[in-house]
């Protein structure tokens, strides 16, 4: 630890007991961004699942609007040590979008536009866990925050709920994707406190 | 304004000279992706982000990253093919080793 | 080309201390470090600062380095000049309630990539929005120690004048600094008789208050992300090689 400097509190932070360990809360929601931020029309907006057997799921914007919508309210923890409580959000499950997939794979990459990757257990996209969503706060999901749309699967550090979310590769080897192969945990879970490779 | 929060660079030497005694913001690097080869000052550096990610100015490819854990460092440098880093006049007939 | 070996401090943290603070504007202040070991600067080059806070929060921001280095009864002491920026984490602290005596940590001098050499010989304009005056100011008070005769050309925009940081040194530079002159772009409100309207830099200011790409100038364009992207636009459209161009982006405020 350096020396402190007296008055040097830093961003107000508290810290809760139903954080998760090592959170701050806040009420803002900070940007976070390791690129340009892609604009993606909707009228070439597709969302797409391909199975390790090579068969592709597809979904236009109109497709995926025309799926059965829910409207997760949860917790969201970012690996930079902020957390925000009861967030709105709605879009379609993963449950949803897994059903007709004929898979035996355990992992999924999932990948955006503008490049980013992220690898989940395919399990954790399961079980009402995780949705792709459009929709934050009752308006349309802004673009620095991942819009048109983005993977949201809060029971994971947010670096996980990929934005501009564009589709999933179903693995049956994990492949670490664009923080996983820079240090940071393949799995990343808050509670476990699990930030870096080896936690 | 998001669009707008990249750095130079430039910015990369303090948080690289943790890791390295020379200055690897003036070095010279060759993008991976498109070949460009220029001045690491020169990248865009996004700093709002669990690492920072530099990207090559010309095709905005990431060229590094550096994620700084409490007691490790990660620098994954596979988008640069090279580094051409100046050195101090002392060998004028300089060998391999 | 030879290089100088790059000094030790820049690879660690070291204490500095607050001794001297000038009020720049309403918004900007010079705070003078007092860094025990020091070894020395060229003009352009930044800081890295960390705050540490009781819990060992910590947080860290770039500073450029305002000019020369100076001795000091307790060492070599450098300058950095911070801006306020609103809701910010660290310059508010910098600027409000760091004090007197007060330690932080230092790491630098950073960056030998945007830098000036008083031994240049080419022309060299600079261009300046907002808090980007900073590196540039210091390369113009190293061409004045230096007694260069490299003609310098700094287009510095700004809010309204009581904007413009280190306004009385730049009017005194303007009339005994041989070569040096300024051009201000005023965006919000423009002092009296001023001829225009206030308006954001463009083509025309840097037509005409900057070097023609033929002279083969030295370009150095610092402030706001936004601001030196479209300065650097605007240069390499009138045709100034992309390499002669260096820039330093403050960020989203700057
Ligand atoms: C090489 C270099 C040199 C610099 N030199 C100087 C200098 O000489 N003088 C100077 O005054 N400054 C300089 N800066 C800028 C300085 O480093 C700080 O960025 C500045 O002081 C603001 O810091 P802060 O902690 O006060 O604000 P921060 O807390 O960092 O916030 C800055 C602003 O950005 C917004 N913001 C924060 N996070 C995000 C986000 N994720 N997405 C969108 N917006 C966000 C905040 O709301 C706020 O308005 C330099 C920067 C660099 C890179
Ligand atoms: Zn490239």
């Amino acid at each position: 630890m350096g020396i402190v400097s007296p008055g040097f509190q830093g961003r107000p932070r508290t810290q809760e007991p139903a954080l998760p360990p090592g959170q701050y809360l806040t009420e803002d929601f900070p940007v976070l961004s390791a690129g340009p931020t892609p604009r993606v029309p909707l009228d070439t907006w597709e969302f797409v699942i391909a199975a390790e057997n090579g068969s592709e799921h597809r979904w236009s914007w109109q497709e995926l609007m025309a799926l059965p919508q829910e409207t997760p309210m949860v917790d969201i923890h970012c690996v930079t040590r902020w957390s925000k409580l009861g967030t709105n959000w709605q879009g379609v499950s993963l449950d949803t979008l897994l059903a007709d997939v004929d898979t035996g794979a355990h992992f999924a990459l999932a990948h955006s536009y503008g490049g980013y990757t992220t690898n989940l257990p395919l399990d954790d996209l399961r079980g009402g866990r995780a949705w792709v969503v459009h929709t934050f706060d009752g308006a349309p999901l802004p673009a620095e925050h991942g819009g048109p749309a983005r993977l949201l699967v809060p029971h994971l550090y947010f670096w996980k709920s990929a934005k501009w979310v564009r589709g999933l590769r179903l693995k049956t080897m994990d492949e670490p994707g664009f923080w996983e192969t820079a240090g940071y945990h393949d799995y990343g879970d808050p509670w476990r406190e699990q930030r870096y490779q080896g936690d | 304004m998001t669009e707008m929060s990249y750095l130079d660079g430039n910015m990369l030497d303090g948080p690289m000279r943790e890791l390295f005694t020379v200055d690897l913001s003036s070095a010279m690097g060759r993008c991976e992706n498109c070949g460009m080869t220029g001045s690491m000052a020169s990248l865009h550096v996004y700093s709002n982000a669990p690492g920072l990610v530099a990207r090559c100015p010309s095709c905005e490819q990431v060229m590094l990253r550096l994620v700084r854990g409490p007691d490790r460092a990660w620098l994954d440098m596979r988008g640069t093919t090279f580094l051409q880093v100046p050195m101090p006049m002392e060998q004028p007939f300089p060998g391999p080793l | 080309m030879a290089t100088s070996k790059p000094p030790r401090t820049a690879n660690r943290w070291q204490v500095a201390r607050l001794v001297e603070r000038r009020v720049e504007t309403r918004t900007a202040q010079t705070l003078v470090l007092e860094v025990p070991d020091w070894p020395g600067h060229l003009p352009g080059q930044h800081v890295d600062l960390r705050l540490t806070a009781p819990d060992g929060y910590q947080a860290a921001r770039s500073y450029s380095i305002a000019g020369p280095v100076v001795d000091g009864p307790g060492g070599p002491r450098v300058e950095v000049t911070v801006q306020r920026v609103h809701d910010g984490e660290v310059s508010p602290y910098l600027i409000d309630v760091f004090g007197d005596g007060d330690p932080l940590e230092v790491r630098g001098p950073l960056g030998g990539w945007f830098i000036w050499r008083p031994e240049e010989t080419a022309p060299v304009q600079l261009v300046a929005g907002g808090s980007g005056i900073v590196p540039l100011m210091a390369m113009i008070r190293a061409r004045r120690a230096a007694g260069s005769k490299v003609p310098f050309r700094l287009i510095y925009s700004v809010r309204t004048p009581s904007d413009v940081i280190y306004a009385d040194e730049l009017r005194r530079r303007v009339r005994d600094d041989f070569g040096l002159d300024i051009a201000y772009v005023y965006t919000r409100e423009a002092p009296e008789g001023w001829r225009g309207e206030p308006h954001r830099i463009g083509l025309a200011d840097v037509n005409t208050h900057g070097w023609p790409p033929d002279l083969q100038p030295l370009t150095y364009v610092c402030g706001p992300t936004a601001f030196v992207e479209t300065v650097a636009d605007l240069l390499v459209g009138l045709g100034h090689p992309s390499r002669q161009v260096k820039t330093e982006r403050f960020g989203p405020t700057g």
